[in-house]
């Protein structure tokens, strides 16, 4: 049977999910193969480099960058403290001398005498790297983090801004098709993730960030809207470090659409079980889809699950439109001719013929995704 | 040596593209090509796959035994194999790299142009001059993460502070190369040479330092050879030797793997060269736009990193405005739901246009991001700036802020486009009205778009150093690149100066090959096209006294020119091409240069 490779978004009722959990530099690793992981548990930690304040101290003194190391009463690699007077000039007869404090805490990098410049570093950033997932260490990368394994439920978006959030599932929305309005959102919601039906609008988001809820996953959202909460457009898909508290998961596209059956049914089975989401999103090589992990707190560790969708699409497949003139539809394959065919357009491509409510339409191949779930 | 058979490749970030070129009948000739998915990224993290994959392909087609055990058989051993295998790569992001310099518009410029010119993006350039702190430029260095820095200031024997201030800063950032955590980041020093030994004290141990002769030795020389062939050296030894499976890719080659704009570029300025002719290429992609001109023998390349027609789409609405892109559209369409669309095209890259009002939209998008493209590429291309030279009061006139633009689009010989959106448009009138429209050429120029993209392979074939190959190898790239590779649009006509609306701006007599003549009036505002397949046609253009076809206003052009997939297209639209402001006459006149030129299908009412 004819099959075409079609890129779809993951719905997983239950996976082993795995994540890396790693530092920006070497550092130190605090857990050990096997160990429990909760999602707020340090897992990893290490010291960032501190800010660097460069100061031209032959200006400030009004000597040669020659003469700077002579006037320094500090070394490289000195501790110094903020205020404290770190050169001084030897003046005239002792007189007329001119000196300088340290502007802050830090040590001396180093002193140019070619430049006539210090440079002095802050203390260094302590950074830590958390579990994400409620789950167990499958593997120590040494200096540099974990890999952490989760018995999961597990739901990809297709566009996502904040990065990870945690919180528990509230289903607001009855139905894929209803919209998440402004007046469901109150104060009690706060540090949950709220999960809405087809569409959020810009009020009803801004409520949920006044009240701080951790999340909201929903089918659409308006692409012009984002420019209010980003303070710019959006020209790139690649998001994720935005301050926000509530991150926004969008399932479907930008619009009003409604979402999956599959997504909201899953997403319901799990109302009032505690998620960890993350909306960022990379639309480049190496892409990055938002996610939803439930743990479902079962033993598959070493059970064989069903980790990876099959993007394949075959006669029978269901299948979503992800482009105009049928945007959003859902189907049936009914055929997978494997001639180029021409569309309105004049592009040749290759197509489906996917039955919608039973009428029968050619969609290229490229404009759908597959929406089964395991 | 006789070379016989070619085997080329391009590992893109998505695709990997294999042609295969042979000697037919002592010509050389594209006979067959392959492509298949890159494999660089997990599951694969092997670049090897999908080269042999691509080949296997043309294997496949041609018949030809190509690969044997995992290998490509070189040199060819009777009906097996091929006499060389070359490739260019821009997968995993292609090479992307920072450059300093002390003064923003001269050695910052001149490094970012030899940056440019080599392929790589240009992630930032630093500068002493450009306004940021040292500690934000240290925060920014960290941030990016380079494949490689490239280092420049002062011109030989000036003075050193300046430059070494950069260095002190580079060092303070203690940079980390963006491909792994276990070797040193490649930093190339170009500046005064009296400064050397400071820098070697400063960044020596925190990086892989090269130096290279000054980019700036005087202020008036530019002098890019240099860091731009050791660019290409470390994009070999450093950065794709930690890209998986380059080392074995490496080593299958018989020359450097080279930069996938860099091989372009380098065929742009040998086709510039060889014919004497001011070129203008272009290659829009899903995320970037890459534009390539030699005027006056002058090679320029510039990337505007986030124009693109699918990843990087929201980003041309965003700079555009969505009032310019409407101006191409010829019907009335619902702003907040071609705002989402758009938008849903970003999230969904690969989707196609299924309507032709898709269709058309995705092209007036194409219009303004190649605008704006060129924009950036005209204010880039500049004369150097910081060089005193006599100048005549005209001159002043063109100026630009610093520095003068070498792209003069009346002297532009040949217009090339490359790319999905031009190159696989459904009809060629498509591609000829996006280039004329956004590019708008001036006086003669010719148009051709890149078939297949097959530029890459081209251009590192015509830049093979092995003495035995060397002469072959780039009669073969300039053979196929001829033959088979471009396109001919034909030949748009575009006279330029000022007189009253819908008035003639001169006449044009063409005499085709069989003899037959044909007088064409030139009004104002109007486009029109000749149907002609490739083949010569002398001209004669009689221009009014206020318009200029070339030669100066009101002085007559005789010559030849070609007509091709379109033909011959004389473009009255006045310079820059504008549309009514009232939607009415706006839909009118667009669907009249449509229907001029059959651009797209007749939809049933």
């Amino acid at each position: 049977m004819a099959t075409s490779y079609t890129p779809g978004l993951k719905v997983l009722k239950k996976t082993l999910f795995k994540t890396k959990r790693i530092l920006p530099l070497k550092g130190n690793v605090h857990v050990k193969v096997g160990q429990d992981i909760t999602p707020d548990m340090v897992v990893a930690s290490t010291n960032l480099p501190g800010n660097v304040q460069m100061v031209k101290l032959s200006n400030i003194l009004n000597i040669e960058p020659k003469d700077v190391e002579n006037a320094l009463k500090v070394r490289e690699g000195d501790s110094v403290q903020k205020g404290e007077m770190i050169a001084e000039t030897e003046g005239i007869f002792g007189f007329f001398k001119s000196s300088f404090s340290s502007p802050i805490d830090g040590i001396i990098e180093s002193v140019s005498s070619k430049t006539g410049r210090i440079i002095i570093r802050e203390k260094p950033i302590p950074v830590e790297i958390d579990g994400y997932v409620e789950g167990v260490v499958d593997e120590v990368i040494p200096e540099e983090g974990v890999v952490v394994k989760s018995s999961a439920a597990f739901i990809q978006g297709i566009f996502g801004i904040a990065g990870e959030k945690k919180g528990v599932i509230s289903m607001i929305s009855s139905s894929p098709e209803e919209e998440l309005h402004e007046d469901q959102i109150t104060s009690e919601m706060k540090g949950k993730i709220l999960v809405g039906g087809s569409f959020i609008s810009i009020q009803a988001y801004k409520k949920a960030l006044q009240y701080d809820v951790a999340g909201i996953v929903v089918g659409g959202f308006n692409y012009y809207d984002l420019k209010e909460i980003l303070g710019y457009n959006l020209g790139v898909a690649i998001t994720g470090t935005e301050k926000l508290n509530t991150a926004l998961i969008v399932t479907e596209g930008y619009g009003n659409i409604p979402m999956s059956h599959s997504t909201f049914s899953l997403l319901k089975d799990h109302d009032n079980k505690i998620a960890s989401i993350n909306g960022a999103t990379q639309i480049r090589a190496g892409v990055i889809r938002p996610e939803i992990v439930i743990p479902l707190n079962s033993q598959i560790k070493e059970e064989k699950a069903t980790n990876d969708s099959n993007y394949g699409i075959s006669v029978g497949s269901v299948v979503r439109i992800i482009r105009s003139p049928y945007f959003g539809k859902i189907g049936e394959v009914v055929s997978l001719p494997p001639e180029l065919q021409q569309m309105e357009s004049e592009t040749m491509v290759r197509v489906a013929e996917i039955k919608v409510n039973k009428e029968n339409f050619l969609i290229p191949r490229a404009n759908l995704e597959s929406v089964e779930t395991k | 040596m006789k070379l016989n058979t070619i085997l080329a490749t391009d590992c893109g970030s998505t695709t990997t593209k294999a042609i295969l070129i042979e000697n037919v009948n002592g010509k050389y000739r594209l006979t067959f090509r392959g492509e298949a998915p890159t494999t660089v990224e997990a599951p694969f993290e092997d670049v090897t796959k999908g080269v042999l994959n691509a080949v296997q392909e043309i294997e496949e087609l041609s018949g030809r035994k190509l690969i044997s055990e995992d290998n490509i058989i070189t040199p060819q051993n009777s009906n097996e194999g091929v006499d060389i295998y070359v490739s260019t790569s821009s997968a995993g992001g292609g090479l992307q790299m920072m450059v300093a310099g002390v003064v923003k518009s001269m050695s910052a410029e001149s490094a970012e142009r030899a940056a440019l010119g080599a392929g790589s993006i240009v992630m930032d350039v630093l500068a002493s001059n450009d306004g940021r702190k040292p500690h934000e430029k240290i925060t920014r260095i960290r941030q990016l993460r380079p494949d490689m820095i490239l280092l420049s200031g002062g011109t030989d024997g000036g003075t050193t502070s300046h430059v070494t201030e950069l260095a002190d800063i580079l060092a303070a950032s203690n940079p980390q190369p963006r491909l792994g955590q276990d070797y040193k980041l490649p930093i190339i020093y170009a500046g005064n040479n009296k400064a050397r030994d400071t820098i070697k004290n400063t960044l020596d141990g925190i990086s892989d330092l090269d130096i290279v002769d000054n980019i700036r030795p005087i202020l008036e020389k530019e002098n890019l050879e240099p860091s731009r062939d050791k660019i290409h050296d470390l994009f070999m030894e450093h950065v794709m030797a930690q890209a998986p499976g380059y080392k074995k890719l490496m080593g299958w080659t018989d020359a450097p793997i080279m930069p996938t704009p860099g091989a372009v570029g380098s065929l742009i300025e040998m086709i510039a060269e060889r014919d004497n002719i001011s070129v203008v290429g272009v290659d829009i992609g899903g995320a970037t736009t890459d534009v390539f001109s030699v005027f006056n023998k002058k090679f320029n390349r510039t990337v505007s990193a986030n124009l693109g027609m699918s990843y990087s789409i929201c980003n041309v609405l965003a700079d555009a405005g969505l009032e310019n892109v409407l101006r191409w559209v010829p019907f009335k369409i619902e702003t907040s739901d071609l705002i989402n669309r758009i938008g849903n095209k970003m999230i969904r890259p690969t989707t196609v246009p299924q309507s032709l009002e898709e269709l058309i939209i995705e092209q007036a998008i194409a219009r303004e991001a190649l605008r704006l493209s060129f924009i950036q590429h005209k204010n880039f291309a500049t004369s150097l700036k910081g060089v005193q030279s006599d100048r005549t009061i005209s001159d002043a006139f063109e100026q630009s802020s610093s520095g003068m633009s070498l792209v003069n689009m009346m002297e532009l010989d040949l217009l090339v486009g490359s790319g999905g959106v031009l190159s696989h448009a459904p009809r060629r009138q498509q591609s000829a009205r996006m280039l004329i429209d956004s590019f708008m050429p001036e006086g003669i120029t010719q148009l051709a778009v890149d078939s297949i993209f097959m530029m890459p392979q081209l251009g590192v074939l015509a830049n093979i150093d092995k003495e035995e190959f060397k002469e072959d190898a780039k009669d073969a790239s300039l053979e196929v690149f001829e033959k088979d590779c471009l396109i001919r649009l034909g030949t748009c006509i575009a006279p330029v100066g000022e007189v009253d609306k819908s008035t003639s701006m001169g006449y044009a007599e063409l005499r085709f090959s069989d003899g037959e003549k044909q007088t064409i009036d030139l009004l104002e505002g109007v486009l029109l096209a000749i149907e002609y397949p490739y083949k010569e046609v002398k001209v004669e253009i009689f221009p009014q006294k206020s318009i200029d076809i070339g030669a100066g206003k009101g002085e007559k052009i005789a010559t030849t020119i070609f007509g091709g997939e379109v033909g011959i297209i004389f473009d009255c639209r006045n310079r820059p091409i504008s549309v009514s402001d009232d939607s009415q006459t706006r839909v009118q006149e667009l669907k009249r240069w449509s229907d001029a030129l059959n651009e797209y299908p007749k939809k049933a009412e």
